[in-house]
């Protein structure tokens, strides 16, 4: 997996951070703007953060009706990792590539502080450098956060085990696990298949021990490492 | 014209007098408009001026001083920072959300401007008590729209510092600073040239929002200022972020020849200081505005506010390349004027003329006000004062009583609604010290503080004053980088009374003789005169935003102590000053007495020490001692970050020099002072750099277990803090009160 698009929508502002975090891990990053309508032979995708087309709608409301959308829904239709990040996340789930809504904190207040998240599905392209259980600290950093689906979806997710990250409380004095109020501490899901994941964590922030840590890297070295399972092609 | 439509304009006689000697007739009404815009004190500095130009601006380090749209610093390898602070104070009093938002916008856009991307906004905020609703009203919505702003845009909030005192009641400060790097290849500048090149707006549509906005921050506050807030502008990050990347692709393309921001006074004040600034004229044409609501008049067009909008020069063949970069971004360019030969400032309105006033002798021909300036009997007074001797003071109650005033405690209530970590580049954020970054694609980062002690401004203009720039700076320093320069905002309150202009002015000549002592040149900033609501002038505010270098970012310290065992020793001087401290106020209930005097050398030994044993690698922590004293910042030392597992307890023996009490050794706010933690094998070297540096240097005591206490032992009094204990009031003071 070494073509990695990372689509620009007006309004993006973490499509820089994503694009450094891939080319670090030995990837090939480019960005797709969000007019064109095609992704020029990505072996992956991703949508990085910000606030697409200000968010005035609703988070990621307005993305899905880019011209880039169509090819992001084929790409992920084919089984080819697809991950959105933050508002990346949102949108996928507007475009209904994920189930569920990302609603306001329930703090009713943006939240930007490193949080702790259990890895817990290591099979996504995105986690293979991850062990299942094992708990990093990462950066958040979005108001409207709050993972929320039906009981009965909720019951599915759990069930097919597509809760790849959760807010965990690690006990230290000052933690507040759950940073926005998510369902069932949900940080981050997958589809069915596992090629489309969205996280609310911004692992492109923490590629480098200097910027406070190298936990998120393995994301993008997940990506860059993947083949795609024999089982998959049918 | 009559005289009252002159007086609604704000102009007195004298200058009234100087617009119809200018122009030879009597002005239209656009042009009194536009006089009255750009002659207010915001646009003017015609109260200050003279007094500012006494700031030191030079050094090796200066591209650009003062009078761009930012002030430029030199970095190694041909990189460059732009930076700025800028007040939006009035605004954010009567609306406090989109004032502190369009704050945020503006800063962003003069930092832009000058080709460099924003990489750090940090903020000054300044309000009254928390116990009254209406503070805490202003306090939520100005944190919000600072938030809200740059979360969106995408720049990382790195720091600042949130004080309440009761003189800000009813008067809020926000002060925004923003800093931005650049290859100094690319630096342009806000001056027109090229007779025939055209003038284009790019960004929002001009609306009826603003109007004025200029003339109203250049009055006191009052009962009636409510009413202004429809005068108060709407921001739109969104479209922000799209004229970030719009202009500084235009800058790096080559397309343009100048831009600037459409700021206070709009297309007035933009266009005629480009103009004046290149010594042409322009000629603009008002029915060419792209406008938000039908049938607004020239004079609305000129002084309209509206944000997210910039003015171009460019030349003519390349029109249609800046109008597809525009558009590649959502935006629209539109041609509106031309460049000049003739010196006037022109405006044309569907091909009638209704301005035209030579442009030179409206930018600088304000008449100049040199008010007097005379200290008041009462400020003497207070300088005098001692609070009386209590028969036996509490030191052990003291310091939880300092750590949970929400002007010392911790402000996580406040950044953490503030996106820190945004492109990827924070090595330190928010808590510390100072804020560093990494400046990307290079080994170096910078350290970025603002800072102001307004009570020891308050209590003595001059001695605060340096203060001010000498917390700054050893703020820096403690990350281990060395200053460099400055940048400033001049909060004060009504210039015409003789004991605030005598706070101005010594207030400047204490930060510029600062400036001198540590070659940190003032690169520019902006003055805030007329914070005055119906209670009285705000404190005097003179914040000072600094940045400094670190030329290998790995080597950056942190301000918390790291490691049970290893040493704490002090740095600096302890001369037990009470005078203007937290601790005579909080604990006494007494606020006066003279400040600490600032010792210029011993701060700058401080700093040439602290970035020396950085460099070295010689330390695990430093953090300054500031409000509250030693025992204070020791406590801070030990309660870990923001959002750290625990704390770590420290065992301290002071040493009791002859005629100090344990008070004012624990209380007292000595500067050029440090605390700093390092492994035992580093205290000799230490030791000998310290010597070498003239920096006295004692090691005190040792960090101790995690969650252990803080044991403090001055002679043969002992005390003991719970860490968990400090940590819950120190973090929760604010929270708490916020949801009361």
């Amino acid at each position: 997996m070494t073509r990695v698009a990372v689509i620009r929508f007006p309004g993006s502002n973490c499509e820089p951070d994503a694009y450094r975090a891939v080319q670090r891990e030995g990837g090939t990053a480019y960005y797709v703007f969000h007019r064109e309508t095609d992704l020029r032979d990505a072996d992956a995708v991703i949508i990085p953060g910000g606030f697409s087309y200000g968010d005035y709608l609703r988070a990621g409301a307005i993305a899905r009706f880019s011209p880039i959308m169509a090819a992001i829904e084929r790409h992920a239709a084919d089984g080819k990792p697809l991950a959105g990040i933050c508002n990346g996340f949102q949108v996928l789930c507007e475009a209904g590539l994920l189930p569920g809504a990302l609603m306001r904190n329930a703090s009713l207040k943006y939240v930007s502080r490193p949080v702790d998240v259990r890895i817990e599905r290591c099979d996504t392209p995105f986690t293979t450098n991850y062990r299942k259980g094992e708990i990093i600290r990462i950066p958040v950093g979005h108001g409207d956060g709050r993972y929320t689906a039906s009981d009965e979806l909720l019951a599915t997710l759990e069930r097919e085990g597509r809760v790849v990250f959760r807010y965990v409380d690690t006990g230290m004095p000052d933690s507040v696990a759950n940073p926005n109020g998510a369902s069932n501490n949900i940080a981050a899901i997958s589809n069915r298949d596992g090629n489309i994941v969205g996280m609310m964590p911004h692992p492109e922030r923490l590629a480098d021990r200097l910027v406070g840590g190298d936990a998120g890297a393995r994301v993008f070295s997940s990506l860059i490492r993947w083949k795609r399972p024999i089982a998959a092609h049918v | 014209m009559t005289a009252a439509l002159v007086r609604e304009h704000k102009l007195n006689d004298r200058e009234y007098n100087a617009i119809l000697a200018m122009l030879g007739r009597t002005p239209t009404m656009t042009e009194l408009g536009v006089f009255s815009a750009l002659w207010s004190e915001h646009c003017s500095y015609k109260h200050t001026k003279p007094v500012l130009r006494t700031f030191p601006t030079e050094g090796p380090q200066v591209i650009q001083g003062p009078g761009e749209n930012a002030g430029v610093l030199r970095l190694p390898d041909g990189w460059a920072v732009a930076f700025k602070i800028e007040s939006h104070n009035h605004p954010s009093a009567v609306e406090p959300y989109q004032g502190a938002a369009t704050g945020v916008g503006g800063i962003l856009r003069d930092v832009f401007t000058m080709g460099a991307r924003p990489v750090a906004v940090l903020n000054s905020l300044r309000f009254g008590p928390l116990d009254d609703p209406r503070n805490r009203y202003l306090f939520a919505g100005v944190v919000k729209g600072v938030g809200d702003y740059g979360n969106c845009v995408g720049v990382p909030t790195l720091g600042g510092e949130v004080t309440f005192a009761p003189g800000y009641s009813g008067n809020p400060l926000v002060n925004a600073m923003c800093v931005g790097v650049l290859r100094e290849a690319d630096l342009i500048t806000a001056r027109a040239h090229g007779v025939g090149n055209v003038l284009m707006t790019v960004g929002a549509r001009t609306g009826r929002d603003g109007i004025h906005g200029a003339s109203f921050a250049s009055e006191d506050l009052s009962a009636e200022s409510e009413a202004r807030r429809p005068q108060v502008q709407v921001g739109d990050p969104f479209t922000e972020k799209l004229l970030l990347e719009a202009s500084l692709e235009l800058i790096t393309s080559g397309t343009i020849v100048a831009i600037q921001d459409m700021g206070a006074a709009g297309l007035t004040s933009s266009s005629s200081e480009m103009a004046a600034r290149g010594g042409v004229g322009v000629e603009l044409d008002t029915s060419k505005v792209p406008l938000r609501e039908a049938g607004m008049s020239p004079y609305e067009i000129l002084l309209s506010e509206s944000q997210e909008r910039m003015l171009l020069v460019v030349e003519p063949h390349r029109v249609g390349e800046v109008q597809t970069i525009c558009a590649k971004w959502e935006l629209t360019g539109t041609a509106i004027g031309t460049v000049t030969n003739d010196g006037l400032f022109r405006v044309v309105h569907d091909g009638v003329t209704v301005a035209a006033i030579p442009g030179e002798d409206l930018v600088n021909g304000v008449p100049m006000y040199h008010p007097d300036a005379v200290e008041s009997p009462e400020a003497i007074a207070r300088r005098a004062l001692r609070p009386t001797m209590a028969p036996k003071a509490d030191l052990v109650g003291a310091l939880p009583i300092l750590l949970d005033d929400p002007t010392i405690a911790s402000k996580r209530w406040v950044y953490d609604q503030y996106d820190s970590t945004v492109q990827a580049n924070t090595v330190l954020g928010p808590g510390g010290d100072a804020g560093v970054f990494l400046v990307e694609g290079t080994a170096f980062g910078l350290a970025v503080s603002v800072d102001c002690p307004n009570r020891y401004v308050a209590l003595d203009p001059y001695e605060g004053g340096k203060m001010t720039v000498a917390e700054a700076a050893r703020n820096v320093a403690c990350t281990g980088a060395v200053p460099l320069g400055i940048t400033n905002c001049l909060n004060f309150g009504n210039p015409d009374k003789p004991e605030i202009f005598f706070q101005f002015k010594e207030a400047v000549r204490g930060m510029g003789d600062a400036c001198r002592a540590f070659n940190t040149p003032v690169t520019g900033g902006n003055v805030s005169l007329y914070n005055e609501s119906p209670t009285g002038a705000i404190d005097p505010t003179p914040t000072v935003g600094l940045v400094g270098l670190l030329e290998d970012v790995t080597t950056r310290v942190p301000s918390g102590f790291q490691r049970s065992g290893h040493l704490v020793a002090l740095l600096g001087p302890s001369g037990g000053h009470l005078g203007g401290s937290m601790y005579w106020w909080l604990v006494r209930d007494f606020l006066g007495g003279p400040p600490p005097p600032c010792h210029l050398e011993a701060e700058r030994r401080l700093q040439r020490f602290l970035a020396a044993a950085a460099k070295a690698r010689l330390l695990d922590s430093a953090h300054d001692c500031a409000d509250g004293g030693l025992a204070v910042a020791m406590a801070e030392c030990c309660l870990g970050g923001p959002y750290d597992h625990g704390t770590l307890g420290a065992g301290i023996h002071l040493e009791h020099p002859p005629g100090l009490d344990a008070e004012g050794l624990l209380y007292g706010e000595d500067g050029a002072r440090a605390i700093i933690s390092f492994a035992p094998a580093a205290a000799e070297a230490l030791r000998a750099l310290a010597q070498g540096h003239q920096v006295p240097f004692s090691v005190v005591g040792n960090v101790g277990a995690v969650g252990g206490d803080l044991r403090i032992t001055v002679g043969t009094t002992s005390m003991a803090w719970a860490t968990g204990d400090l940590r819950r009031t120190f973090f929760n003071a604010i929270p708490r009160r916020m949801s009361a």
